[in-house]
């Protein structure tokens, strides 16, 4: 995040953003999910720009709307939601924080660095499980993948073969 | 209309139909990780749909120097305005219908997004990257999927078979150009049929040899299955005009 702003101004604008939950994890504000990509005040507007993290994730509206009122109830009176597509949004901006948060909150933080590499072959990765994702309730690594869709876009269903229980696991990106 | 404009639609009515499509298993699926996987892919098309209808308007309005909105593109245009393929506004059969026509549709929708992705418009190639994030787990869901019913019971053997011989004559459209492509669909066809022949090794099944393709929804030319899906999805735009959530 570059430009035009005063350091200052953009603190203030950032202590605010901290207060803007994804409202499908409550746990995680958009600065853990590396979602606000720029901050640009100009005259009287204040502009922020986001990335939205899956194409249909429903929960963009609510996040830019959300953006709008914390600002306006801040007394921001000039307030623009504006999107970006890129670089395009990846699990490698999440925060270590947001990780640690997901983690109490019972979903396994994505594991790896993202691998946005031409050259793997999807066809070389069918029925693969991906390696010892961390069960979030009691540690154990011997758990399985059930779907790589879970109950939202950013998320795969896994279960842990140790206690048992179902977990879901925020997907590399 | 230019080039680049009706190319950004036949995108946007594309990944738009086969998402109303999909969207019909919706608590219909065979399990629910399965109905959860179906309905979560259809949300990506629905949101790549988004992507290309907002940058559609916003080259229209543009040109046309009025407000279009994305939703107007979506709700308000008739069925000869519409560009999709063929392949995605087919009925729903059974489980291997939809699995191997999203095998076909995600595996060519991925060459022609990685072209799309080198193209200046630098928009067109944004969305067609943060696509291809998406697109590469509907392959690998749906390749796994197919090789699991053509390897799997004479039942679902059969079942899939089937499928193949109702889809495979729509498969011919993606590489038969329209006149205001930007980018040549042709050179794909290779490529697409070897990674289609991989996975039927895999699965045990046979493409089909000189079957005659259809083609035509490109320029409009569509099935009587788009008029019935646009109904339907139009509908509430159409009886109550202007209507918000």
């Amino acid at each position: 995040m570059v430009n035009h702003t005063s350091l200052n101004q953009k603190e203030k604008i950032l202590s605010l953003l901290e207060q803007v939950a994804d409202p499908e994890i409550p746990v995680l504000t958009i600065l853990d999910l590396g979602m606000v990509r720029d901050i640009i005040c100009k005259d009287e507007e204040t502009e922020i720009v986001i990335t939205p993290t899956y194409s249909g994730c429903p929960a963009t509206d609510t996040i830019a709307f959300d953006i709008k009122l914390k600002l306006l109830e801040n007394g921001y009176t000039n307030v623009k939601v504006s999107y970006t597509l890129t670089p395009a949004w990846t699990t490698d901006w999440m925060t270590d924080k947001g990780k640690e948060k997901l983690k109490e909150y019972g979903i396994a933080p994505p594991k790896n660095k993202s691998v946005n590499d031409n050259s793997m072959r999807i066809q070389k990765m069918l029925f693969d499980q991906e390696d010892c994702i961390e069960c979030p309730r009691c540690q154990s690594t011997n758990t399985v993948l059930l779907s790589q869709f879970g109950s939202t876009a950013c998320k795969a269903l896994h279960q842990c073969n140790d206690c048992k229980e179902p977990f879901d696991y925020f997907k590399c990106h | 209309m230019s080039p680049i404009i009706n190319q950004t639609l036949q995108l946007a009515d594309t990944c738009l139909i086969l998402g109303q499509r999909n969207s019909e298993w919706c608590a219909h699926g065979p399990i629910l990780e399965q109905d959860i996987a179906i309905t979560n892919i259809t949300l990506d098309l629905i949101g790549q749909a988004r992507h290309f209808y907002q940058y559609a308007a916003e080259l229209i309005s543009k040109s046309e120097n009025k407000t279009i909105t994305e939703d107007a593109l979506a709700y308000l245009r008739t069925e000869r305005a519409f560009k999709n393929w063929l392949i995605c506004e087919l009925p729903n059969e059974d489980w291997a219908h939809t699995v191997l026509r999203q095998f076909f549709f995600s595996s060519f929708q991925l060459l022609l997004f990685e072209e799309l992705e080198k193209n200046s418009d630098s928009q067109l190639s944004a969305i067609a990257t943060k696509s291809i994030k998406e697109i590469k787990y509907h392959i690998k869901w749906s390749s796994e999927w197919v090789i699991r019913l053509g390897d799997g019971t004479e039942e679902s053997n059969n079942r899939i078979n089937k499928a193949l011989q109702i889809l495979w004559p729509y498969t011919g459209e993606f590489f038969m150009p329209a006149d205001y492509e930007i980018i040549s669909v042709g050179p794909l066809q290779e490529k697409w049929l070897l990674s289609i022949k991989e996975i039927f090794d895999e699965a045990g099944l046979t493409m089909p040899e000189n079957i005659f393709m259809q083609s035509g929804g490109k320029s409009g030319i569509h099935t009587e299955h788009l008029g019935f899906i646009l109904s339907e999805l139009q509908y509430l735009q159409r009886a109550y005009p202007g209507a918000e959530w």
